[in-house]
């Protein structure tokens, strides 16, 4: 309330200071959109390529006058904006055990917006600090032990890391037993804060949430060429993912349980807006509690860029019986993509579009089993018990699907229903009846921009721009 | 004096919730530190924990009598994980049937365990066995 009574008082200054403007930076177009609030509507949309080599200034001005194309003349009362620009915000995370540790500091930068490029667990090796130096992250996440715990692990790849050598910082958040240790091999560039588990089983990832958030602003966006932007701006730019994030939880929050997908060109992205913990007394949670509001990025599963890890995973016979593809066609259409990354199956590629479909399709069933815990069933001298692990997303009420893969595709509907469970899912938790939305106009970075401000129209808006499907 | 950890839990398709609570209680009350896993713990939740909060001991409790398939190979997991000689306790209703305990506790010993309490035990012994093992008052 505090900052849509902000955004009155500046109105009172402006004639027409009703308007807002939204911008998302993506890493191939500047997105703007144009809300006025008064009338609570959208009122213009545009994009232009990103010029974050040069100037990122001269896209985004660009994009404005295609925007004033539509409006008119236009002033604004605020403007906001997101970036995933300069291949987003990279961070590597690490821990001591996969399922505990190193997925609690997974979980902590997934869901500060970060692009987790791997997440590494126990002790790393020379080869696994090569690979970080040339995966030119931008933040180390580095965790491992609760406090009062094992603290070999966190002081031995502390020193990995200070061997590393590029332009990134590290974030220590593991036992807090080691700090003093740490602090000694790490000087530069570091910043200590909680533990991602302090206690046993204990998630606790909003102080690392906020460290990452800190970063970003204070050194990222300067360091990714966005200062120029920044300038223009009247909010601090966030994450694209972040955006996307918040919108998700302000919409879950006013319509009841929710899932997003943003498939992209190199990632996947998956949200769960829901409790997710065991729906009966017979059954028993297993490892860690998960957060209400999750985000996991599939790195290996996209369209273009990962495509191949993508198929590498799936039965080149079974994609192409499965859904009915023409096997010439899709030996023809991989090697195209894979030659040009930007190929879309339109114009005279047109009637590849299947095979975009089922590439899609496998993306949304692949993250989706990932991003959903199990239940299984044992037998107990008191009856039957069921121990579930991760979140329990079966009663899921609507699905969102976005990213140019789903929205574009003729029948998108068949891609996001990969998301639902079938008798073959078996254990898997996944939404058994979800009403299946387009965001058509691929609004959810500037409604989740919105939401910071104006947070009931971003819920009115995102209603009333999703289809049903 | 470094305080001693303990990781606690029931193990396998046990939910025998009670006997875990008392433990629970009376080792804190003791000054140990207790990583409490509750019911229904597997083999590798066990060592995961042990894991990441550098356990001293691993306490296995298990009353509804499959104790000894559950327990199975939980050292060489241990061994594996590089937990190489934490100390293992078991405690419980522990085989299935009218066995002496003298032959309960060989299995177990058999089986890689420090020490082994018959159903029904003090948990105060426990507490003067385990200052005894680690030399704390």
């Amino acid at each position: 309330m505090i900052n849509s009574m902000q955004g009155a008082a500046c109105e009172t200054n402006a004639p027409k200071a009703r308007n807002v403007l939204l911008c998302d930076i993506g890493s191939t177009y500047t997105k703007l959109t144009a809300v006025d609030i008064e009338k609570g509507k959208i009122i213009g949309f545009s994009k232009s390529y990103t010029t974050i080599e040069d100037d990122v200034t001269i896209g985004y001005n660009k994009a404005l006058e295609l925007l004033k194309d539509q409006t008119g003349e236009i002033h604004f009362a605020k403007k906001l904006c997101a970036s995933s620009a300069a291949g987003g915000l990279k961070i590597i995370s690490s821990g001591l055990v996969p399922d505990l540790t190193a997925k609690a500091s997974r979980l902590a930068s997934a869901s500060a917006g970060g692009k987790v490029i791997k997440t590494y667990s126990y002790e790393l090796t020379e080869d696994d600090a090569k690979n970080i130096e040339s995966e030119n992250p931008d933040i180390i996440l580095l965790s491992g032990g609760i406090d009062g715990g094992n603290k070999e692990v966190l002081l031995h790849n502390a020193t990995m890391v200070s061997k590393i050598s590029g332009n990134f910082h590290v974030i220590v958040a593991g036992n807090k037993s080691a700090k003093d240790d740490v602090a000694k091999i790490l000087s530069q560039n570091v910043v200590f804060t909680e533990n991602v588990m302090p206690e046993f089983g204990v998630l606790n990832i909003e102080p690392v949430k906020e460290v990452i958030r800190k970063l970003f602003i204070e050194n990222i966006v300067s360091a990714k060429g966005l200062d120029s932007i920044q300038k223009i701006m009247d909010m601090e730019i966030i994450p694209t993912p972040l955006a996307v994030l918040e919108a998700c939880e302000i919409l879950g929050k006013n319509i009841g349980e929710i899932m997003a997908y943003d498939l992209g060109g190199a990632t996947t992205d998956v949200y769960s807006i829901a409790d997710g913990s065991p729906k009966t007394i017979d059954c028993f949670m297993n490892g860690l509690q998960e957060p209400y509001a999750k985000r996991t990025v599939e790195g290996d599963l996209g369209m273009r860029y990962s495509m191949e890890a993508l198929l590498e995973q799936t039965e080149t016979e079974n994609l192409i019986r499965g859904y009915q593809l023409n096997e010439p066609d899709y030996h023809k259409w991989i090697r195209i993509c894979r030659e040009y990354k930007g190929t879309l199956p339109t114009g005279d590629f047109e009637k590849y579009h299947t095979i975009d479909e089922a590439i899609a399709s496998e993306a949304i069933k692949i993250s989706t089993n990932r991003h959903v815990g199990t239940k299984k069933k044992v037998m107990t001298l008191a009856g039957e018990a069921f121990l579930q692990e991760g979140k329990d997303l079966t009663g899921i009420k609507y699905i969102i699907g976005s990213g140019g893969a789903i929205i574009n595709a003729r029948n998108p509907q068949k891609i996001l229903q990969k998301a639902i469970y079938t008798p073959s899912d078996a254990e898997l938790l996944k939404p058994l009846k979800p009403t299946l939305l387009l965001d058509e106009s691929n609004c959810m970075c500037a409604m989740g921009l919105l939401s910071r401000i104006e947070p009931n129209l971003a819920v009115q808006l995102m209603k009333e721009n999703f289809k049903e499907i | 004096m470094k305080q001693i950890t303990l990781v606690m839990g029931v193990i396998g398709a046990d939910v025998h919730a009670v006997g875990n609570k008392i433990l629970n209680f009376v080792f804190t009350d003791a000054g140990f530190k207790v990583v409490n896993l509750g019911v229904m713990v597997t083999q590798k939740e066990f060592v995961e924990a042990a894991i990441e909060s550098a356990a001293d001991a691993i306490i296995v409790s298990s009353l509804y009598g499959q104790g000894e398939i559950d327990c199975k190979g939980l050292r060489d997991k241990c061994d594996e994980a590089g937990l190489k000689g934490i100390k293992l306790y078991a405690g419980g209703n522990l085989v299935i049937g009218k066995v002496d305990f003298e032959e309960v506790e060989e299995r177990y010993k058999k089986m890689g365990f420090d020490r082994v309490y018959p159903p029904g035990s003090d948990p105060q012994i426990s507490v003067v066995h385990l200052k005894e093992d680690f030399g704390v008052e």
